[in-house]
């Protein structure tokens, strides 16, 4: 018992962290803010904030080729965070990091360069019926081009993912198994490290939707040993239109470009063009310079709290919160053992319509997200047009939670059900 | 803003007491449609003849703004012509894009929508119905209309 109250603010102090956050001093309709949709998209510690307006103040410019002062330094500062995302997901290589804009963007740069160069007629796309349409779409639009057959792993009746039946679908025709590393619904943590060696023995590829994955995680792509994982900055703690992909290096440099354009080439001739190596190759144009010099300071922040910490602080809180709502008689989706999921938990509560319920929390300060959360196959499996959900990060609290149950219950009052 | 500025007691009251909330197994006209917003499906089903409109209903599960506004329709479109209905439709359409004043005469107990304007998420909620019913009426013509789905 005292072990386990050691473990909270003694080492990871929810309340100190919530001083590093401007946005958590203001109100929300006169209430304090309760903001439960980090799975959407995080606050921004007061150092992401002052790291990107330091680099726009001190060093902008563009990259590369300019030989001034400032675009040393931007051009220092932009490969220094990749080196910095390398390590903070265990890339051994900086270069098998690309930056893109988040994970969206990162799966259609694999279903578009790996995808339409390597997949064939027949050839079967393995993805989760709990995945999010950022991992389904572009499979779909690489399946439609190239023929090959998009197949889904049911999700089974407790939310999780079953290795085995996974297992059992991976076959000789399979040359890519799509799966989330942690579910945006339901909280679900498939075995990602039992799984890809399960895709490798078949030869196929793995590709880990890391969108809520890495936030939330201690998080390490060799001894996973995937082969692609995307990174969305802006759901852990940095700024809009950041974040990656790691490739396994041989797997980018096999890979046809993404887009077209300046900085990606070597030479251009009016017939063809010559590329840089990986991950030069897939990043044209001006990138979003400051956007990831400001996900490089909210690793450091996170790397000051430790992964360990942060994964443990949410697994607390969520234990909290199934239990809670437990208690009020909503139903929780997903896996009900906090070791076997993360922090965003959807629920129904009271047969009262998700949007309602959002409208009524909204007006006691309380953010949470009600809706399909761009996952319409699980709703389908679900048996629901919508969940609402409340999702958790380093700055939430216990007091949070209570603030959640109580907005509930007068929502309950309200609807008279 | 209140809460009870936007759920006005009218809609509660369609929203627990929906109206027309039935199938109509012989109905010329139906449609069926969904809110990508969130996931809310409707259908609706119109009888008509001689050109005026003899009985509408629907069925589908939405939130209290959608479902309270399919059934406040239904009441307001039964009986009319549908020239009479059309113009309803626009009329509604303007009142949740804010271009047309809500006074009472004109939308009755549809007033009760109008603290939607102020919720532009919660528009297309509110709006989904006529959607359905205006697509209902212009799928005279095919066999049946659209089949529900």
């Amino acid at each position: 018992m005292a072990l386990t109250e050691q473990r909270g603010p003694s080492t990871f102090d929810a309340e100190r962290i919530r001083e590093d956050f401007p946005i958590l001093k203001r109100t929300s309709h006169g209430n304090r803010l309760v903001y439960l949709d980090s799975a959407n998209t995080s606050q921004k510690p007061r150092s992401v904030i002052d790291t990107i307006t330091e680099y726009y103040e001190r060093h902008n410019a563009n990259l590369y080729r300019a030989v001034y002062e400032l675009a040393e330094e931007a051009t220092a500062m932009f490969e220094g965070a990749r080196t910095k995302l390398a390590s903070f997901i265990g890339a051994p290589d900086p270069n098998g990091v690309v930056f893109t804009r988040g994970t969206t963007e990162s799966i259609n740069l694999i279903a578009n360069a790996w995808g339409r160069r390597f997949l064939s007629e027949d050839d079967e796309i393995l993805f989760s019926e709990l995945e999010h349409h950022s991992n389904i779409v572009p499979w779909q639009l690489a399946a439609e081009a190239t023929g090959a057959v998009m197949r889904m792993v049911p999700v089974e009746d407790d939310g999780t993912l079953d290795a085995e039946r996974i297992e059992g679908m991976l076959t000789g025709r399979t040359k890519v198994l799509a799966i989330s590393g942690q579910s945006n619904v339901l909280g679900t943590m498939p075995e990602i490290k039992r799984l890809a060696a399960s895709a490798h023995a078949v030869g196929a590829v793995i590709v880990v939707d890391g969108a809520q994955l890495v936030p939330h995680n201690p998080v390490d792509v060799a001894d996973l040993g995937i082969d692609f994982l995307t990174i969305s900055g802006h759901k852990m703690l940095g700024p809009t239109a950041s974040g990656g992909l790691y490739g396994r290096l041989e797997l980018l440099e096999a890979m046809s470009p993404f887009l077209g354009g300046g900085e990606m080439i070597m030479e251009v001739y009016p017939d063809h063009s010559t590329y840089k190596a990986p991950p030069h190759k897939f990043e044209a144009g001006t990138m979003n310079i400051a956007e990831e010099i400001g996900l490089a300071s909210a690793i450091d922040y996170l790397e000051g709290l430790g992964m360990e910490n942060v994964r443990a602080h949410e697994r607390e809180l969520t234990a909290y919160a199934i239990e809670a709502l437990g208690s009020i008689g909503a139903t929780v989706y997903g896996p009900k053992d906090p070791d076997q999921r993360g922090g965003a938990v959807s629920f129904w509560y009271k047969d009262i319509h998700p949007h309602d319920l959002a409208q009524v929390l909204d007006q006691e300060g309380v953010c949470v997200r009600p809706g399909h959360h761009c996952a319409q196959v699980l709703m389908r499996r679900l048996g629901v047009p919508a969940t609402t959900r409340a999702s958790f990060y380093v700055y939430n609290t216990r007091e949070d939670v209570d603030a959640l149950i109580a907005s509930l219950e007068k929502a309950g009052e309200f609807f008279g059900a | 803003m209140a809460l009870d500025e936007l759920y006005k007691e009218v809609i509660l009251d369609h929203y627990k007491n929906p109206r027309n909330k039935r199938e109509i197994p012989d109905a010329v006209l139906t449609c069926s449609k969904n809110n990508p917003l969130c996931g809310d499906e409707l259908t609706v089903f119109v009888n008509e003849k001689d050109g005026t409109i003899t009985d509408v209903a629907f069925v589908g599960q939405g939130c209290s703004i959608s479902q309270s506004s399919a059934s406040m329709m239904t009441e307001t479109v039964a009986g009319k012509s549908r020239d009479e209905v059309e113009a309803s439709i626009g009329a509604f359409r303007g009142m949740m894009a804010g271009e047309v004043e809500a006074d009472e005469d004109t939308f009755g107990e549809l007033v009760a929508l109008k603290g939607v304007v102020k919720y532009p998420v919660r528009v297309k909620c509110a709006v989904l119905a006529w959607d359905v019913l205006q697509d209902a009426l212009e799928s005279e013509g095919e066999a049946g209309g659209s089949a529900p789905h």
